[in-house]
């Protein structure tokens, strides 16, 4: 599967003509996307109506029926070896952070780096001590998750999902169970961090207010036709600049979001 | 036709008004409690759609209604039901708008569909046929897991992978002098129960002194291992399909999977390890502990003296019998970290099901131990060790 153009053409995820099941029951069907280099890219639409199924397919942990995911120029398939090597290319944030309890937060970082890597210890200790810093947990480094409250474990886990430099993050649900605040200041985390590195970022979320701050183009999966029904920027799709099904616009303008973010950019974060 | 009930607080009047209507008027506290306690009104509203008929209408006068609760609402709403089957005609009107607003709740949500209740049919041809894709599912999926760990372990003895050295001593100490104490213990009482009863009995023979061959080879042989691997399957299997388990909750085995570290090397080769290495250790104290309890009744309650006793213990307990015994704890070790650590990472992902694994990683350890431990019995006998 590998090929120059699609290198050269910025895309990094490749998704075709796929199709998602649970046993008979059919979630999604002739999904076709694209995620280029250095995007934030949003999936979004209603509960249950497969935003979470799709990133677990795009992660790997289940195949599609039918069609293909072509991720930096490798098809993820259950092929272990292959699977492995383009795992370490990809971090996940699960929507609880899913920590590893038995472990302090430090040594959820350094895990990775010390399964995968050839770091000493002293280098590792050095990188997770930075990691931690840049999600504004550091001296926490001893701490167990269960002694963290909910945006910090989910913040402890962005410092473990970017412990290998990934090139693509993929974020599940970042604002469930996060009050506003935490949820913005979330937000903002993963958009300096995309900034900085130039990160490619796939976010599922429902969340009207992160939609419209972060992403660059919205997925809209719809339940009812179960497919995707627009993909473009989210402020072009509410004001009618992109094309799209009437309900796409419903569903971005139900949340009054203009007016929030109005007044939310005056308030002062810390 | 004028039917009145009145008791306490409830007050309730139904009566014919006129050309195919009735009235249902309700006055009075119409809560929970209330209505508990005057039951009266169930058969009463039960009898109300039929009297009315299909050719009829129902109208409701709730002028008089003082309170009323979510007991009254839903009480109405099965009145209603009835009414739509016999297919009479509901003038909600008279009903005050908090109720009505409650019914247009109720009716707004369609009913479940497609992956819900609906569909689901009870034919008994075909639970039978996804009951037997599930066993065979379960014995694949189960042959795999036993494929992978038996790998990563032959991977790990030759040194190919590193287990983490701190889950391996965490999970030593867990399996190993953690459960000292109360495999001991259990090993005394059951030294103890047979060597008493074994005194009971020989002593009318006046053989006293083969109460030490009784313990010494019933426990060597069999239960010191059977004892320990089911303290150890409720134990420590419980608790290794508890922790996997409620990781899997949790999404940490899938965050082991998405980094690329196989749950299987991380979680199960250590435990199995421990628990392989620490359960012959475990049986040998039993081992000792509960001789050492005989010769304490023996001694006690006969007049064999504590030379005789173990005289009679160094004779009657060959290295077969000791290494017999240490041997099936090697494999019960095995079969109850295996089964513990299997449930575990196939639990499912709320906290029933970590309650059901748990459950069941201590039912399959201790059914298989004593499967495993006849099919020993048997080919001993034959080998004639």
């Amino acid at each position: 599967m590998r090929s120059t153009t699609e290198e050269s053409d910025n895309r990094v995820i490749m998704v075709r003509d796929l199709e998602m099941r649970y046993g008979s029951y059919l979630v999604m069907s002739k999904l076709n996307f694209d995620v280029l280099r250095g995007e934030i890219k949003v999936i979004m639409g209603g509960s249950g109506c497969g935003k979470s199924t799709l990133l677990r397919h795009l992660i790997g942990m289940e195949f599609p029926t039918r069609g293909s995911i072509v991720m930096l120029s490798q098809k993820v398939s259950p092929d272990d070896a292959a699977l492995t090597r383009l795992r370490h290319r990809f971090g996940v944030l699960y929507q609880g952070g899913a920590l590893w309890s038995s472990m302090t937060l430090a040594e959820n970082v350094a895990l990775p780096m010390e399964t995968f890597t050839r770091m000493g210890r002293k280098e590792i200790a050095e990188v997770v001590a930075f990691k931690l810093a840049l999600v504004g947990l550091s001296g926490f480094g001893d701490r167990y998750p269960a002694e963290l409250s909910g945006g910090m474990r989910k913040r402890a886990g962005l410092a473990r999902a970017i412990a290998l430099d990934p090139e693509i993050l993929f974020v599940d649900e970042p604002s469930a169970g996060l009050d506003p605040l935490s949820a913005r200041r979330l937000d903002e985390l993963i958009l300096a961090l995309r900034d900085s590195m130039k990160t490619t970022v796939v976010i599922v979320t429902h969340e009207l207010d992160s939609i419209f701050t972060i992403a660059d183009t919205a997925l809209f999966l719809d339940a009812e036709s179960k497919t995707a029904i627009a993909d473009a920027n989210p402020n072009e799709l509410r004001n009618g600049t992109a094309d799209a099904p009437e309900r796409v616009r419903t569903f971005l303008r139900r949340g009054a979001a203009p007016q929030f973010l109005a007044q939310a950019e005056e308030i002062d974060y810390d | 036709m004028v039917k009145q009930t009145q008791v306490q607080l409830l007050e309730v009047r139904f009566e014919h008004s006129g050309e195919g209507a009735y009235l249902l008027a309700l006055a009075g506290n119409w809560t929970r409690s209330a209505m508990r306690a005057n039951d009266q009104w169930q058969a009463f509203f039960e009898r109300i759609p039929s009297s009315i008929g299909a050719a009829g209408r129902l109208e409701f006068d709730c002028r008089a209604l003082d309170r009323w609760d979510m007991r009254l609402v839903s009480a109405l709403a099965q009145m209603l039901r009835l009414s739509n089957e016999i297919g009479c005609e509901v003038d909600l009107r008279g009903l005050p708008e908090g109720i009505r607003g409650l019914f247009d709740l109720a009716a707004a949500v369609p009913e479940a569909e497609g992956r819900g209740s609906g569909d689901r049919r009870d034919d008994w041809l075909e639970n039978l046929g996804h009951h037997v894709i599930a066993i065979v599912q379960g014995f694949w999926n189960y042959n795999a897991f036993l494929g992978e760990l038996i790998l990563e372990l032959l991977a790990t003895m030759r040194g190919k992978t590193s287990i983490r050295a701190r889950d391996f001593w965490l999970a030593i100490q867990n399996a190993g002098p953690m459960a000292v104490p109360i495999t001991s213990l259990l090993a005394f009482l059951t030294g103890l129960i047979i060597a008493y009863i074994g005194v009971l009995q020989l002593h009318k023979l006046a053989a006293d002194i083969f109460v030490a061959d009784l313990v010494g080879l019933v426990m060597t042989r069999e239960l010191s291992a059977v004892m320990t691997g089911v303290i150890m399957a409720g134990r420590t299997g419980a608790a290794y399909a508890a922790q996997i388990g409620s990781m899997r909750v949790n999404d940490e085995i899938d965050a082991l999977k998405s980094f690329g570290i196989s749950p299987v090397r991380f979680l199960v080769v250590p435990k199995v390890l421990a628990l392989v290495l620490m359960m012959p250790l475990l049986v040998a104290l039993a081992n000792v502990v509960s001789i050492f309890a005989g010769m304490l009744v023996a001694v006690g309650i006969s007049d064999v003296t504590i030379p005789q006793y173990h005289f009679q213990i160094v004779n009657a307990v060959g290295m077969n019998d000791v290494l017999v015994g240490l041997f099936k704890s090697l494999v019960f070790g095995f079969i109850i970290a295996l089964a513990g650590c299997y449930r575990g990472l196939r639990c499912g992902r709320d906290a029933a099901a970590v309650g059901q694994a748990t459950t069941s990683a201590v039912v399959t350890a201790i059914t298989w131990i004593v499967i495993v431990d006849a099919i020993f019995a048997v080919l001993l006998n034959i080998l004639g060790i």
